[in-house]
């Protein structure tokens, strides 16, 4: 079976040789366009930064936010970054322990969107802070009934054991690109003979290196589950209508798989691109990736049905007062747009195969990936807005929230670091890993340590 | 090197400004006014009344005063966070005499320094349904014993006292606002902005117990003005309404006091005659502020404006 689909997923006859040249051949091109658009991104966390220091001067006055919507642009950030990261458990650890080989080259690029992903679910979550110079009276004072303690915990658990996963298969190939690459800057091979922790291949490496990552796989899962599941009890445990919802958890969980897939569609094709991987990336797994995003989709799609439709169908007061304002209030265009152009359109759209090619499916995950923003907005903001009491003497812009320049900068500089992240360490590291391209293909000499 | 000392100079006069200040505050303890903070004790053969921790009022000479460093200035914190022990506070809200006076909101927004947009306390207009006549409802901090705010505060900065009251502690709050999420009946706010104190108001002591100075970046909310309690007085909004709405007083003593006019009465008949209530009760939340229903009212409900118009408050958008 695996075997099969092994087969089917490599395009054309390698040679050890060539797989190391094409995989190794883009950390050598640093191309003008490379250059503008770290450039670029640099230019946009500046930006953000400067925002950024002027609500640290000034105070959260400068967001939107106000004592009726007090979670605003910066806390949908960080639902939407969580659920990101989650793609790295999916495909580095809930495919592989299904023995679903085929995802094996897109496993570093997963691990890579998770890392930057959670990194920015942490800051976000500092940003949001009214005293961040109070940060560490949480684990300094925290309660441990408090769910921010928990995603607290929970967050910074997955950010250390992502970095891990992201770092074990890369041994192996840091050893190559030490061994190969003896021709660039000194700090580089620094770096590689470092992180390389003296990798000759040796059976002993491998066996632990191969334990090791099955036990890392094993143990993401439960913190992955754990992260978003929290995450989404942030808004469960309150008592409002719109959040007090039992199937927050599982609903959250979900929608992160549909957000993480898209995400990792979206850099496939980039990379594809960019590095000319299109004997490694492949039409192949391009259908394959697009039916695990339509098969997130339904899971999502059903959750999505029992949370509108209950409440929809009892109409309870305040409930009705949010779904109107849902279905057909202000927030109307908004839901509408998440609902169909992130759902299920897609849904339609890729059944059919031609929509899974690699351009289609780039277009059709960006809708997803700004439909699941869209739809951590919708799930943060409107439900503030129907309190039990109704909301009066105050300004009236009190009771509606449109981001700020301030929020949309800082905000874009999170996307922008999250990019720069993964910019920067495609720069240094191969984007397939090389010693699982090898062995897909059936070699496994790669060291000159190792037998055969 | 230069700077370093000059920092230092400063610390120690903003040190013993602040001693000298819980000094002052300790000897107007007795019946003075908080807001004479910052009288300096000078030893010209002038006595310094102090209260003793067990209650007692005595006087010393102002050299016998040791310098009491920051530290232990969480004392007040401390006492704050214990509560009156033996006390459950509860209020009653007649809602069948309130006239929309708005005596009370003002009293609070005075008292806690809060801007027009801020509340403790709010009117709200209110009409049940479209048969019933409208009317006007105080909404405080109902200080539920089962409060669903203290419970996800990550950082014990609001907590619920023996007492009851339900407080914030500025100085331990990170602003994440959970708790104001998690409160059903928004009685929470936040200091968005920095409050517009000059620097030597900013420096006063923090009170948990008057959550003055408010703090940017901060919760704030309703205290059932725990520093009036302490000090064997009726809460700011109650003995500021002119019209009899509010009856305040401990619920373990059965007793409670009418702002107004001063009668005292069994919190349990008052409740049970005039089939009082406290809001939402099916949330579990078990709200310390009873209501009592809006009937026989001999005056007449004029509805004013919702929302502040923009020359009400100060600009909050830059």
């Amino acid at each position: 079976m695996s075997a099969t689909s092994t087969s089917k997923s490599k395009s054309g006859h390698k040679t050890l040789e060539q797989i190391r040249e094409d995989l190794i051949r883009p950390l050598y091109h640093n191309t003008f366009w490379n250059q503008v658009w770290i450039r670029f991104l640099i230019l946009i966390i500046v930006l953000g930064a400067l925002a950024y220091g002027h609500q640290l001067i000034k105070g959260l006055g400068l967001t939107a936010m106000r004592d009726y919507s007090a979670w605003g642009m910066y806390i949908s950030n960080f639902v939407f970054w969580v659920a990101v990261s989650l793609i790295g458990s999916l495909i580095s650890a809930i495919l592989k322990l299904l023995n679903q080989n085929w995802s094996n080259p897109l496993s570093r690029i997963s691990e890579l969107i998770a890392l930057g992903a959670i990194t920015m679910a942490g800051a976000s979550i500092v940003i949001d802070m009214g005293r961040p110079d109070r940060v560490l009276n949480i684990p300094m004072h925290g309660r441990i009934q408090s769910p921010i303690v928990w995603d607290f915990f929970v967050v910074n658990t997955y950010l250390v054991i992502s970095v891990i996963l992201l770092y074990l298969p890369l041994i192996p190939d840091i050893a190559i690109l030490r061994d190969r690459m003896t021709d660039v800057p000194k700090w580089q091979q620094k770096i590689y003979k470092a992180l390389a922790l003296g990798w000759q291949g040796t059976q002993e490496q491998w066996r632990l290196l191969k334990k090791s990552i099955k036990i890392m796989i094993i143990l993401i899962l439960p913190v992955a589950f754990s992260i978003h599941t929290v995450t989404s009890w942030l808004f469960a445990v309150t008592l409002r209508t719109g959040w007090h919802s039992t199937i927050f958890g599982p609903y959250f969980v979900a929608g992160a798989f549909v957000a993480g897939s898209a995400a990792v569609i979206i850099a496939m094709y980039v990379f594809q691109k960019r590095q000319k991987l299109q004997d490694y990336i492949t039409d192949y797994h391009f259908d394959k990736m697009n039916k695990l995003l339509v098969i997130t989709l339904l899971v999502y799609l059903y959750f999505n049905i029992n949370e509108y439709l209950v409440p929809g169908y009892t109409w309870e007061r305040l409930d009705g007062q949010h779904l109107q304002e849902l279905f057909l209030g202000h927030e109307a265009p908004l839901f509408w747009l998440t609902q169909i152009f992130g759902m299920v359109l897609p849904i339609l759209l890729l059944l059919l195969k031609p929509m899974r090619k690699p351009l289609p499916s780039l277009v059709i995950s960006i809708f997803v990936l700004f439909g699941a923003w869209i739809k951590r907005f919708i799930i943060v903001i409107p439900t503030q807005f129907h309190p039990q009491f109704p909301i009066q003497n105050v300004p009236e812009h009190f009771t509606h929230y449109i981001p700020t320049y301030t929020e949309i900068a800082v905000s874009m500089a999170t996307l922008a670091m999250a990019l720069l992240i993964i910019t920067l360490l495609v720069r240094i590291f191969p984007v397939v890993p090389i010693w699982e391209e090898a062995h897909d293909r059936g070699i496994y000499k790669i060291f000159k340590a190792e037998k055969k | 090197m230069k700077n370093k000392s000059q920092n230092k100079t400063n610390d120690s006069r903003r040190d013993f400004l602040k001693s000298s200040a819980l000094l002052g505050a300790g000897a107007i303890a007795g019946g003075g006014i908080l807001s004479s903070c910052s009288t300096e004790p000078e030893s010209n053969g002038e006595k310094v009344k102090l209260l003793t921790a067990t209650g007692e009022l005595v006087e010393v000479d102002p050299s016998q005063i040791k310098k009491i460093r920051k530290e232990k200035l969480s004392e007040l914190a401390e006492r704050g966070r214990e509560g009156l022990v033996g006390h459950h506070w509860t209020m009653v809200i007649d809602l069948s005499k309130c006239k929309n006076a708005r005596k009370c909101m003002a009293a609070c927004q005075g008292a806690h320094e809060l801007l027009p947009y801020q509340h403790h306390i709010n009117v709200l207009q209110m009409q049940d349904s479209r048969s019933t006549s409208p009317y006007y409802m105080p909404k405080p901090c109902y200080h539920c014993d089962n409060p669903p705010c203290t419970k996800v505060c990550p950082v014990n900065a609001t907590f619920k006292r023996k007492d009851g009251i339900v407080l914030i502690d500025n100085e331990r709050c990170i602003g994440c606002r959970f708790c104001v999420a998690a409160c059903p009946y928004s009685a929470r706010i936040f200091q968005w902005f920095e409050p517009d104190y000059t620097e030597e108001e900013r420096n006063r002591i923090y009170d948990v117990e008057l959550n003055v100075p408010q703090k940017r970046g901060t919760i704030s909310k309703c205290l059932f003005s725990a520093d009036r309690l302490r000090k064997g007085q009726l809460p700011y909004c109650v003995s500021a309404c002119p019209n009899g709405v509010y009856w305040f007083g401990d619920k373990l003593e059965d007793a409670v006091t009418n702002g107004t006019t001063k009668e005292t009465r069994k919190f349990s008949e008052l409740i049970k005659e005039n089939a009082g209530y406290t809001y939402f009760e099916d949330l579990g939340t078990k709200p310390q502020v009873y209501y009592l229903p809006p009937k026989n009212r001999t005056f007449d409900y004029e509805p004013v404006k919702k929302f502040l118009d923009e020359d009400e408050y100060p600009a909050d958008r830059s």
